[in-house]
């Protein structure tokens, strides 16, 4: 109620003080829960960048490799090593460095996943409302019956196509962007049908009606006026999105048609690892999978309260 | 009403259709079908003559046409990679699917409405915050690694269940049942859950927070002030008036049981569509893929269809609501 005066006596304008005083920080610093996963996200992330300067193994790299190393199990089991914290996998990789460039990967297709599906969604979703008539019937149409087809089966399928119309040596190398394309393919329908309603509450305010008496070009309109006014909701989406690619990543890795062994992602990790679990040599499998877990629900949880707090209805 | 249904069938109609000239595409344009089945040493007459007789050099629609009238025969062609006759595989893997799909289907149900309704009426028992809390971990778990913890645990730690296949089967005819025999009831046990457990947690979800809802209404106080007993109005009236969401959430949730027993069955090793498609996928055998879709999609239009036309039976102002504008229209 006094911030007010307080801010006109400190003088603080700044814009770290705009942040602080906001009521969306001030409902993140009430939620405990939401402050550790943000933390754990961001630890996630930071370390995933950092990944080749915080380990000293380069588990990429066959030549540093030695097999004498392999199946070595975490430093607190017997016969674990600290040089391995978290024990090695059957190519004597340690299985810390792995998960770091691992989760590097996961985040790495996530991240460019959920902007492909953006953009597209975005894309189709504002022109559509914009435009209007049968090219807005005939896009909406097509989301609709996207969506009653689960994403993941969209995935495997273009993921299917994509592996059989590319030759087999450049499947490897373009395994990473195969899988974007994918994910982001199955994923469009959300993003266009959350900016096309925006739109079309939006193309109807007078700053619409007065852009176009003063004849700005219709796609200035969309870009430069409608687009920042519908961006909001989809941001949101778009947070709770990362985890939603990041585990459909991790499932078709884990199916084997995803990244390749040679640069394993997590689910790559965990399909590599189950072959040993019933070996005994649990921590292959069991510590990737505890990573996901963690990845996901961090990412998950900051996405719900995200949009919890800018959804004024759910308030 | 008849209306309403009719429109209802012919979109399910374009969604076929459209599946199916996805399909023919894949079918037809990716991958060169003449590369693939003849051999390396085959001459230009050779491959001439075989487009010849697989029709390839007919006019699209035509090709489109044809395509459709097989796949309405069950016909698909031979898988590129086991050389046999898809309809004739995909057959043989239906029953372990559609056994998996629908046990999961009746635990998700079983379990996840009762929850939810538990969960609704007692919103501060212990239990209650137990079920929620397990429920979340159902959500965010991906399907795949529920599966690999409950491996890790039954099959490996404890060793009481087994963590692959399908255990002894029976055959009835064309259909192949392992619920008949002990193993084969104990090895559907884990795959069961894996699959059924995100599913059941959406439903208890939804039950819950559509009971907390319709509790909170003026009829539900209305006939606690006439004194019908609690059951009855739990029962009678708010159960009911729950329905058309939770309908339509199991409804598309059956779809998705179909689309993730893929994951299920890579995991179990379970002998079913989904492990064949993945295969198919893995060693670009179209032929699998484009039978396993049109299926897929198949499933999926007959359960929106049915969900659909379950609104008539379950809501009457649904009912009355189309007569009337279903006249104007």
């Amino acid at each position: 109620m006094n911030t007010y005066p307080n801010l006109i006596k400190k003088g603080r304008h700044g814009v770290l003080k705009r942040i602080l005083d906001h009521d969306i920080f001030y409902s993140f610093t009430r939620s405990p829960v939401v402050v550790i996963a943000a933390l754990i996200t961001f630890l996630f992330f930071f370390t995933a960048a950092a990944a080749p300067w915080l380990t000293p193994h380069d588990p990429f790299n066959p030549a540093t490799l030695d097999l004498m190393n392999a199946f070595k199990p975490p430093v607190w089991v017997k016969g674990g090593e600290w040089r391995f914290p978290l024990g090695t996998d059957n190519q004597g990789r340690d299985i810390l460095a792995t998960i770091l460039f691992g989760c590097r990967i996961s985040l790495v297709v996530g991240f460019l996943s959920v902007i492909l599906a953006m953009g597209i969604g975005v894309t189709l979703g504002t022109f559509s409302g914009y435009v209007g008539g049968w090219m807005e019937a005939l896009i909406m149409r097509a989301a609709d019956i996207q969506l009653t087809i689960p994403a993941i089966l969209i995935a495997l399928t273009v993921d299917g196509i994509a592996r059989t119309a590319l030759p087999r040596e450049m499947l490897d190398h373009a395994a990473i962007y195969v899988l974007v394309v994918s994910i982001g393919i199955a994923h469009w329908p959300q993003y266009a049908r959350v900016t096309r309603s925006g739109t079309l509450v939006e193309k109807n305010k007078e700053y619409i009606s007065a852009a176009r008496i003063i004849r700005v070009p219709p796609v200035l309109i969309v870009v430069r006026h409608i687009l920042p006014n519908v961006m909001g909701p989809t941001l949101v989406i778009a947070t709770i999105g990362i985890a939603l690619a990041i585990i459909i990543e991790a499932t078709l890795s884990f199916l084997g048609v995803g990244v390749p062994p040679t640069t394993p992602s997590l689910g790559t990790l965990i399909r590599i690892g189950n072959d040993f679990l019933f070996s005994g040599e649990w921590w292959i499998t069991l510590f990737p999978v505890a990573a996901l877990v963690l990845l996901v629900l961090a990412v998950n949880l900051v996405g719900d309260w995200l949009r919890d707090t800018f959804n004024p209805k759910l308030r | 009403m008849v209306f309403y249904v009719l429109k209802r069938f012919f979109q399910s109609l374009a969604v076929m259709v459209f599946v199916a000239m996805i399909c023919f595409v894949l079918f037809n344009y990716v991958g060169d079908p003449v590369d693939i089945m003849s051999g390396q040493e085959s001459t230009q007459e050779m491959r001439e003559a075989l487009r010849e007789r697989l029709g390839l050099n007919d006019p699209a629609p035509v090709q489109f046409v044809r395509f459709i009238g097989n796949a309405l025969q069950g016909n698909f062609g031979i898988s590129y990679r086991l050389k046999r006759p898809v309809e004739v595989l995909i057959a043989e893997r239906l029953p372990a699917t559609l056994e998996l799909v629908l046990v999961s289907a009746v635990l998700a149900l079983g379990i996840g409405i009762p929850a939810g309704l538990y969960t609704g009426l007692n919103r501060n028992s212990w239990l209650s915050r137990l079920i929620l809390s397990v429920s979340l971990a159902g959500v965010s778990l991906p399907t795949f690694v529920i599966g690999i913890l409950l491996i890790y645990l039954f099959s490996v730690s404890l060793n009481v269940l087994p963590s692959y296949g399908r255990g002894e089967v029976i055959s009835l005819g064309w259909w192949s049942s392992g619920l008949l025999t002990a193993t084969g009831r104990k090895a559907i046990i884990l795959p069961a859950i894996t699959l059924c457990l995100y599913q059941m947690t959406l439903i208890l979800r939804i039950v819950r927070a559509e009971m907390l809802e319709v509790l909170r209404t003026d009829f539900i106080k209305f006939a606690r002030a006439r004194g019908l007993p609690n059951r009855v109005v739990y029962f009678g009236h708010a159960l009911k008036n729950t329905l058309v969401p939770v309908i339509t959430v199991t409804g598309l949730q059956l779809g998705s049981l179909i689309a993730f027993s893929i994951v299920t069955e890579t995991v179990f090793q379970w002998p079913g569509m989904g492990f064949l498609f993945i295969q198919a996928v893995r060693f670009a055998d179209i032929p699998i893929m484009v039978a396993y879709l049109v299926l897929a999609a198949l499933f999926f239009v007959i359960i929106n269809l049915v969900v659909d036309l379950l609104y008539f039976a379950v809501d009457p102002r649904i009912r009355i609501g189309t007569s009337q504008t279903g006249g104007r229209r």
